[in-house]
């Protein structure tokens, strides 16, 4: 047989591929529910981080389903939408719909000295891919309990430090509604302050686009939770 | 053909007189990569393993069928493929580490050590000593590997494998954890520093001018 002829190479070739592609396929098909459930977890751990609780390595998915005792769905006008579940919601594209069209997923964790949280996803841009967080509201709806915040590639150093307790800490004991107007809060520059009395925080020196990529984030994604926020002080 | 390989060598060569990293220098860019800590630096270098003697087996298996004109396309397949498989292995079992490594696992398919072995080695050899060679280079990278990410991890971020060892009164004394190495350039200079240890033990690596 001719292994140099046209037809054996062709035949050769797809002969592998099809070999290959049916591994690959198989592989991915018997690994695919475990994958999900890692992805699952993970997110389940950022979510109880913004809750201020660190669940121990495997502990995780036992710790979000003591603590976090509900998810719903709201829209912008505060009502809970039925038959959506909060978990599957895909944060990344609901914050690129006009704010009265999202659907906007909130986690409530009932802590163990029995305080009632609510954690709220946000997703946007920093300088060189998205970043994303959640932020966990006390029951008054204004005060802010704690943040989490994780990037994709931000720089090291720089930008990627939003993921650290040192920035995503100062966001403790903020708040949203001041003088009965709404106003999530900004990061700005070390040293200044907004001009409309707004609560801040100080952004990274040498990442500043990555921290207005924050402060916009913010905006966009807690500013269609305002009639949600509102009602849960009355 | 005729001539017999002496398997031993094929294994040991590449650990230390004919490593793919610090006397070939292949694969550095990984390296420097993935080396800022200890744990990532093992996965990748188990990985690595995986992915090379896998490789090395089948293409030796298949050596003589493949049409010459298509080889490298070929051997890019069976990498490919194997690179995949392991990429969603370790999200399946090793999701953080799996994390932390993000495209570096998938940029294995590029690693200088793969293609060259498969065209140098596999293509003419066995399975056995084929796998025997996949392993010792494999292991070979490995190491350098696990030496550089160990220091990298020791003097910059003061732990290993994530748990602290720098005892507190030595930070309470006033030492501070080097940044630099975390970096990738610091990277470089102890890939630098394992090269000299290296040709310093095996004089017969060094050129004469």
């Amino acid at each position: 047989m001719n292994k140099q002829s046209n037809t054996y190479t062709i035949i050769y070739i797809i002969v592998l591929v099809v070999l290959v592609g049916t591994a690959l396929a198989s592989t991915s098909l018997a690994l695919k529910e475990r994958q999900q459930e890692n992805i699952d977890a993970d997110k389940m751990s950022q979510i109880l981080a913004a809750a201020l609780v660190h669940p121990a390595k495997g502990e995780v998915v036992a710790d979000y389903n003591r603590y976090v005792t509900r998810s719903f769905t709201v829209n912008a006008e505060g009502e809970e939408i039925e038959g959506t579940k909060a978990f599957d919601i895909d944060v990344a594209a609901q914050s690129k719909l006009a704010a009265d069209q999202r659907l906007l997923p909130v986690y409530e964790c009932t802590l163990s000295d029995g305080a009632v949280k609510y954690i709220l996803p946000v997703y946007g841009a920093g300088l060189w891919g998205p970043i994303w967080g959640y932020v966990a509201f006390d029951d008054n709806g204004t005060t802010i309990y704690g943040a989490y915040f994780a990037h994709q590639g931000e720089t090291p150093g720089l930008g990627a430090e939003i993921e650290k307790p040192q920035f995503s800490d100062q966001f403790q004991g903020k708040q949203v509604f001041k003088e009965g107007r709404f106003r999530p809060v900004a990061v700005v520059k070390n040293g200044s302050k907004p001009m409309d009395g707004e609560d801040y925080v100080d952004g990274i020196s040498g990442g500043t686009i990555t921290s207005k990529g924050v402060s916009a984030m913010l905006d966009n994604c807690l500013t269609p939770y305002r009639k949600f926020l509102q009602s849960l002080s009355e | 053909m005729a001539e017999k390989i002496n398997t031993k060598r094929v294994f040991l060569n590449p650990l230390s007189k004919d490593n793919p990293v610090v006397v070939q220098v292949l694969g550095i860019c990984s390296v420097l990569a993935v080396t800022a800590k200890l744990e990532p630096a093992i996965v990748m270098g188990i990985s690595v393993i995986a992915v090379l003697a896998f490789a090395n087996v089948i293409i030796s298996l298949i050596r003589n069928t493949i049409p010459t004109n298509i080889r490298i396309i070929v051997q890019l397949v069976v990498v490919a493929g194997l690179v995949v498989i392991v990429d969603q292995v370790l999200k399946a079992f090793a999701y953080d580490a799996s994390k932390q490594l993000s495209v570096f696992i998938g940029l294995i398919i590029t690693n200088c050590i793969l293609m060259g072995r498969l065209e140098a080695f596999a293509m003419a050899n066995k399975p056995w000593p084929s796998f025997l060679d996949g392993i010792g280079n494999g292991l070979g990278y490995a190491a350098i590997l696990v030496i550089v990410g160990f220091f990298r991890e020791l003097l910059g971020s003061g732990t290993l494998l994530g748990y602290n060892v720098v005892p507190q009164c030595f930070y309470d004394a006033g030492y501070v954890n080097n940044g630099l190495m975390i970096l990738p350039p610091m990277a470089l200079i102890v890939v630098g520093c394992v090269i000299w240890v290296q040709r310093s033990i095996n004089k017969d690596l060094q050129e004469n001018d």
